[in-house]
């Protein structure tokens, strides 16, 4: 196991470096001129005010001089300063990042719960009504575009029912606790604010539904077939001979075998939960990460998009890391071993 | 004479193929009494794990049950689950073939002897389940159970960890065990040793086991009885001592002339030619008429009557006139 | 008979798709029903796609009545922001995601697979450069990637699909090499060694032709994530701009005039039926490439 994750973390920085890399060569082809959403495109021809912008942003010089700088400036966590926010990139992340995380957790608790609980069902009663509609359930929720799923579901709870709340993360009009954690739901509490906290849970139910619909037809998928295997297993007729009921079987000695394999798609369900996130973010008006990048990248504002792009692949690389260490730790067999 | 502990009349299991319905076993009357040792033989494919499985009700929802099983003078055929759960374990006990397997991979030893207990003894304390499943492991020897408690499936050796089964399975006192080919996955020296765990088990507990073997030579060690099946039917029945030194089916015959012996060590051993039939490939007639060298047209038209010859039961129309005691060791 | 090539003594091995493709639709009954559904909602769209020109009662970019009107007998779809009719746009748009998709996974597949063939089949210093190539891109959230590269390079059509296809090669580039280092490992190839078959010749002719499999069932899987990640690209401002039909595009348009459902309703369900049909014919085609894996 120690292998395993010593390894990973060797070709981490490795990784991180191309990925660096990647995305200065990227910021490099760019065809729009990032100095307009500086400066304006009035004052382009201003010679002053332009050599001004460009010392300022750091434009100027040699590509290999401007490699160095960033990868110097990366290395102290300076993500460099947002052309449209004006504000460091790594603040504006760090305040957005409690939000996109929020979303996420509770998309990840609805799509694991959610997509397990279809796989038991399915596995068990594999073949009848039942498993074909649960394998529906989960394929719907990797096949129906998430924007469109969260434009819906909107139109439907908000619009016309007017069961929940709109988008945005607590009521206009609702005073916003203040902000120690950023997670909104921990924040109201400390500030013992009880109604702001049934307000942020009621605005949290939609995006997480729709975000944790998107990523539990893989898990589904992924614990279905473990489950499958699993249950034909010695041990699990042995189980019942002892006399152990079925549930008890099915979870208790099914599923804490079935989910080990499963384990191994935790990072690909990650970047699942990105990519969806940057669209449900956009739909649900979040202020997270993920519509931050979507207001970077519309403005052409680069030092931000490189940001979240190189935040989001080093999260990538550590929940990697993470899928690798629960693995190991999850099986007796590998615990051991190395 | 008082009632048998498990009684199966006319035990039938069919299968759905594509062909319909197939029967994998039919017809098979099975009996064993309190502190009973019965061995239940033959090749594999014949039926015993399948009739055994049934008696336990854990075949697969897909296969069709029939017939009658009582146990205690019960009727178990068809029960509701509610009805077999509190039977499992508690009163009739499974030994499984492959150690390797049949333990879970991620739980503790400790703990799978524990829910052994734990499930039918909801009241116990944790300390005195602990201290039960301790003396489990001591009495099927496995040394420093202490420390063994706490250890995963994987740190046991192939005949620990069936000892390992066979604590699991005794764990509530049955009445009743199904061992099915319990040493088979084992090396010869840990087989001794395993069928040395049985032997007493069977003298200090008095629990019934039902011995399910390919392998005559377990069944002449340990059983009272024996029972034949060949695909899916009873061949012949009958205490171990008459059966063994007058069988009168010839593919019971057959199988004991499969039992290497000291006496001969420089002979071939005798093998039954051909394969057992599969299912929904069955002839008409007898079963075995096709393997068999004493097969007369008779036997491929009609199948035998399990018929009462002395103290056994056979299945065979030659039964009367043949005398196969001393068929063996012929040339092969 | 001197000169016969010993390698003929061990039969390659036959890939089977085709014939088990054959096979399998001989048995049509209800576990068919998903294939059905899908092939009739693919080949549906191709064909209106291709002919939509000749008999569309609107133009998708012209005014085809008053703006913003529901679903009636004249709009099934009703219309948009601009007069538009929707399921016209809805009906050209699969002259947009159609082609996108099958030109980035042509693209894709054709790239990874010659990158995995080779670092599979040179090894060495190659297959780590290559290997590592990948593992780089493979190492970034794919709608980051893709989102910088389309903000990089501009918004448009032609960006995204540039985009997506440095997203999905790495993928297939993995693939292939397994599988590559898969066969390389059968008899028939040792065979074909001895025999003196040239390296080039061996790949193409004896280890590739068993490779395919996996490979196209991914691909078809992989055809309703492409349009999926391509919709989204375009829903936030960086793929197909307007008044381009575009699904993710019209989406967009429907979510800024949120109180008229309806035109957001027709792309969303294009975009989901496409995506569906490629998951059950993708799940199709590998039960029949690997019975083993069915369940």
């Amino acid at each position: 196991m120690l292998k395993v994750v010593l390894r990973r973390l060797l070709v981490m920085p490795f990784l991180l470096l191309g990925i660096v890399t990647a995305t200065f060569l990227l910021a490099q082809f760019t065809k729009g001129n990032p100095l307009i959403s500086i400066i304006g495109a009035r004052n382009l021809d201003n010679a002053e005010i332009v050599a001004a912008a460009k010392a300022r942003w750091g434009l100027d010089g040699s590509v290999p001089e401007r490699y160095a700088t960033y990868v110097w400036n990366l290395a102290h966590g300076d993500l460099g300063t947002s052309f449209r926010t004006k504000q460091p990139v790594l603040t504006d992340l760090a305040q957005r990042l409690p939000a996109t995380l929020e979303l996420v957790i509770c998309a990840m608790f609805v799509g694991a719960v959610g997509g397990i609980v279809l796989a038991i069902v399915s596995a068990e009663f594999k073949d009848s009504f039942a498993d074909h509609l649960a394998r529906l359930v989960a394929l719907l929720g990797s096949c129906l575009p998430v924007f469109w799923l969260g434009l819906i579901a909107l139109f439907l709870f908000t619009v016309q029912t007017k069961l929940l709340p709109g988008p945005g993360r607590l009521d206009i009009r609702a005073v916003a606790p203040p902000t120690v954690t950023g997670f909104m739901l921990v924040d109201t509490l400390l500030a013992g604010n009880w109604s702001a906290f049934v307000d942020a849970l009621r605005h949290l139910i939609l995006p997480a539904l729709v975000l944790g619909w998107s990523v539990m037809g893989i898990i589904t998928r992924m614990v279905r077939a473990s489950m499958l295997d699993v249950l034909g297993q010695d041990y699990i007729t042995m189980a019942r001979a002892k006399g152990a009921g079925r549930l008890r079987v099915l979870i208790h000695h099914a599923l804490a075998n079935a989910l080990i394999p499963a384990l191994t798609i935790l990072g690909f369900t990650f970047a699942y939960l990105i990519t969806g996130s940057v669209l449900v973010e956009t739909i649900f008006s979040w202020p997270g990460i993920g519509s931050y990048a979507v207001d970077a990248a519309r403005s052409l504002d680069y030092p931000a998009i490189t940001g979240v792009t190189i935040i989001g692949g080093l999260g990538f690389l550590l929940a990697n890391l993470l899928t690798d260490i629960a693995y190991a730790a999850a099986d007796p067999r590998m615990r051991e071993a190395g | 004479m008082s009632l048998p502990l498990l009684d199966i009349r006319g035990l039938a299991v069919t299968i759905p193929t594509r062909d319909g319905e197939q029967a994998a076993v039919s017809n098979v009357d099975f009996t064993i009494d309190r502190g009973e040792v019965v061995g239940l033989v033959g090749e594999s494919g014949s039926g015993k794990s399948l009739s055994m499985l049934a008696v336990m009700g854990l075949l697969p929802r897909h296969l069709h049950v029939s017939g009658s099983i009582r146990f205690d003078g019960v009727e178990i055929c068809g029960a509701p689950e509610r009805q077999m759960r509190s039977l499992r374990g508690r009163r009739i006990a499974m030994v499984f073939q492959d150690p390797m397997t049949a333990l879970n991979p991620v739980k503790t030893i400790g703990a799978q002897i524990s829910e052994m207990i734990r499930l039918h003894n909801p009241k116990l304390g944790r300390a005195e389940v602990k201290e039960r499943a301790l003396a489990l492991l001591e009495s099927v020897a496995i040394p420093a159970p202490e420390r063994r408690f706490d250890q995963y499936p994987h740190e046991f050796s192939g005949g620990m960890r069936q000892r390992v089964v066979i604590a699991i399975a005794i764990a509530n006192d049955p009445e009743l065990l199904i061992a099915d080919e319990p040493t088979t996955a084992l090396d010869v020296t840990i087989q001794a040793q395993i069928m040395e765990i049985f032997a007493r088990l069977r003298a200090e507990r008095g629990m019934a086991v039902v011995l399910i073997t390919h392998d005559l030579g377990l069944v002449a060690g340990l059983a009272d009885r024996m029972s034949v099946l060949y695909a899916g039917r009873v061949a012949e029945r009958g205490p171990v001592g008459p059966v063994f030194t007058a069988p009168r089916h010839p593919y019971t015959a057959g199988l004991l002339a499969a039992v290497p012996s000291i006496d001969d060590v420089a002979e071939r051993l005798y093998a039954i030619p051909g394969t057992p039939p599969s299912l929904g490939a069955r002839p008409p007639g007898c079963a075995f008429a096709p393997r068999c060298d004493f097969a007369v047209p008779l036997c491929r038209m009609s199948e035998p009557a399990l018929l009462r010859f002395g103290s056994a039961v056979v299945a065979c129309h030659r039964a009367e006139e043949l005398s196969l005691g001393d068929l063996p060791r012929k040339e092969a | 008979m001197l000169f016969s090539p010993p390698a003929r003594t061990i039969q390659r091995p036959r890939p089977r798709l085709s014939a088990s493709i054959g096979r399998a639709f001989r048995r049509l009954g209800w576990a068919h029903l998903p294939v059905i559904f899908a092939l009739v909602v693919l080949v549906g769209l191709v064909i209106i796609a291709i002919t939509i020109p000749w008999w569309t009662p609107y133009d998708p970019i012209g005014l085809a009545g008053r703006r913003l009107q529901p679903p009636s007998a004249a709009h099934w779809l009703g219309t948009d922001a601009l007069g538009r009719d929707v399921l016209v746009r809805t009906l050209y748009g699969a002259r947009y995601s159609l082609p996108i998709a099958a030109g980035v996974l042509l693209v894709a597949v054709s790239l990874g697979v010659l990158v995995g063939a080779l670092a599979g089949f040179l090894g060495g210093l190659v297959d780590n450069v290559l290997m590592r190539l990948a593992d780089i891109t493979l190492a970034f959230p794919p709608v980051l990637l893709a989102m910088a590269i389309a903000a990089s390079l501009g918004p448009g059509l032609v960006n995204t699909a540039l985009a997506l296809i440095i997203v999905w090669w790495p993928i297939y580039a993995r693939l292939m090499r397994a599988q590559v280092l898969n066969v390389r490992k059968l008899d028939h190839v040792d065979a074909a060694i001895v025999a003196g078959v040239r390296p080039g010749r061996l790949l193409v002719r004896h280890i590739m032709p068993l490779c395919w499999s996996p490979i196209f069932v991914n691909m078809t899987m992989d055809v309703g994530q492409v349009i999926l990640l391509a919709a989204g690209l375009s829903f936030i401002g960086l793929g197909a701009q307007p008044p381009t039909p575009e699904w993710g595009q019209m989406i967009a348009e429907g979510a800024s005039n949120f109180y008229c459902w309806w035109i957001a309703l027709g792309p969303g369900m294009a975009i989901f039926l496409v995506s569906l049909s490629s998951n059950f014919l993708g799940d199709a085609l590998r039960d029949v490439a690997d019975p083993r894996g069915r369940q």
